[in-house]
């Protein structure tokens, strides 16, 4: 049901695009207003919620250990794995943020022959994210061709190493076909396993559609339905340096790819998605393993307000003394 | 805001590079750039419509090599009916000499380098 639901959402959007900048002539709003709210509510969105979560205390000091943690000089220490220095910090979350280590280390249970439990690695799921994750970036930079004038140059370094093995014209990008891969791995994936369709959400179909929509809109330019590429790059250029223009002729597929992108930026905050920011700030792998070393003040802990035997001595001194009780100060 | 230097610091990091396009066109001042290209011809008509050429050009091309190269087929007939030689050099090339102020303006305005001087030898220009 969620499934059918979300992919409806998504063709919606579509038609919404369609019509707006084909039959109804918008192009301008779709063109220019669309995305200009998009990417001030998804940096405004992600600045909001980076600043709350780094406004919540951390009340605990909740590294996870996987792996040995620094203590006696001849036992040795996990240095990545359970880091106990702002450097072993850094290399920790530049595995994880750039590598996925975490899911690398995924596992698998399952009952084999009967009451036989076994568990074994599980890569596909790091696989298919890195497939998706490291495709999606590289796709994001090498549009830059359409975002600046002059084009950065390691933009079209990227688009020939993308396009090495030169297959058809205009040549085939690796990660068009790798970001298909992935994203149709991720979707089977909720759609297959049983556990996994049980827990998907609307909002977890609804993304990959999403994506899945603006990948298929953007290679179906590329290689298939053509659009004016000089004119598209006007408009971008125009978006880009506060100089808005809507050339005559461009395709209605170019509008409906740019909605779509609008759409995904504006939900991006508000969405799951915001992991791309709440990496950064994971208590369970942004803080050292230094528990031993270091002690962690609650950030909760209020001042309580404590009466010490030496202010009670002082109090009750003289009924003390009158009773013969031992003191400490005479 | 606990740890309010790294925060902050992230976020500008992360603002500054998202928005960069905003900042490099506004660096380079070639926010309103626009290629102009040059058509050396006195030729009214391209082998095919200019809306079509414009955008899927490269199909044709592409096209063309793969029926004289694999096909042996050289002539290509029209839509209007007219034949060409199917040839790059020789029928693109005829009419646009000017690949500096033709090919190169759009391609690298797009960031596009196509593999036709891999093989092709890049025919030499009059400089005017």
């Amino acid at each position: 049901m969620n499934i059918f639901l979300s992919l409806i959402a998504v063709l919606v959007l579509i038609l919404i695009a369609w019509v707006g900048a084909g039959a109804a002539n918008l192009q301008f709003i779709f063109g220019m207003i669309m995305p200009i709210i998009g990417l001030m509510l998804f940096l405004g969105g992600i600045v909001y919620r980076v600043i709350k979560w780094a406004r919540a205390p951390v009340p605990f000091h909740i590294p996870t250990s996987c792996g040995q943690q620094k203590s006696l000089t001849w036992m040795q220490s996990s240095k990545l794995d359970n880091p106990s220095s702002s450097l072993g910090v850094i290399g920790r979350m530049l595995l994880e943020v750039l590598f996925f280590r975490s899911l690398f280390r995924n596992t698998k249970m399952e009952l084999k022959n009967g009451p036989k439990l076994v568990y074994g690695s599980a890569k596909y799921l790091w696989l298919g994210a890195l497939a998706f994750h490291w495709s999606f970036l590289i796709i994001v930079i090498r549009h830059f061709r359409f975002f600046t004038e002059p084009i950065p140059f390691f933009v079209n370094f990227m688009s020939s190493l993308d396009g090495f093995f030169q297959i058809g014209v205009p040549v085939l990008y690796l990660t068009d076909a790798l970001i298909v891969g992935g994203l149709t791995y991720l979707f089977f994936r909720r759609v297959v396993i049983p556990q996994l369709r049980y827990i998907s959400l609307f909002s977890d179909y609804f993304i990959l559609f999403n994506i899945l929509a603006i990948v298929i809109t953007g290679i179906l330019m590329r290689y298939f339905t053509k659009v004016d590429l000089i004119l598209v790059k006007q408009l971008t250029l125009g978006f880009f340096s506060f100089n808005p223009v809507i050339p005559e002729g461009i395709g209605s597929i170019f509008y409906i790819h740019l909605f779509l992108v609008s759409a995904l930026l504006t939900y991006f905050p508000a969405s799951k998605l915001v992991h791309m920011a709440g990496v950064f700030l994971s208590p369970t792998r942004n803080l050292a393993n230094n528990s031993r070393m270091k002690r962690h003040i609650n950030p909760w802990n209020y001042p309580v307000k404590v009466h010490t035997y030496e202010e009670y001595e002082d109090e009750f001194r003289d009924l003390m003394k009158g009773a013969g009780l031992p003191l400490e100060k005479e | 805001m606990y740890d309010a230097g790294k925060i902050i610091t992230g976020i500008i990091i992360f603002l500054v590079l998202m928005t960069s396009p905003f900042w490099l066109n506004i660096a380079s001042g070639k926010g309103s750039y626009k290629p102009e290209i040059k058509i050396a011809t006195e030729e009214k008509q391209c082998v095919a419509d200019t809306d079509y050429m414009k955008a899927a050009h490269m199909d044709l091309i592409y096209e063309w090599r793969d029926q004289v190269v694999r096909n042996e087929k050289r002539i290509y007939t029209s839509s209007n009916g007219k034949t060409y030689n199917m040839s790059l050099t020789k029928t693109c090339m005829n009419c646009h000499s000017n690949k500096s102020e033709f090919c190169d303006r759009c391609h690298s305005y797009v960031g596009v380098t196509p593999y036709c001087w891999d093989c092709h030898v890049e025919p030499k220009e009059v400089v005017q």
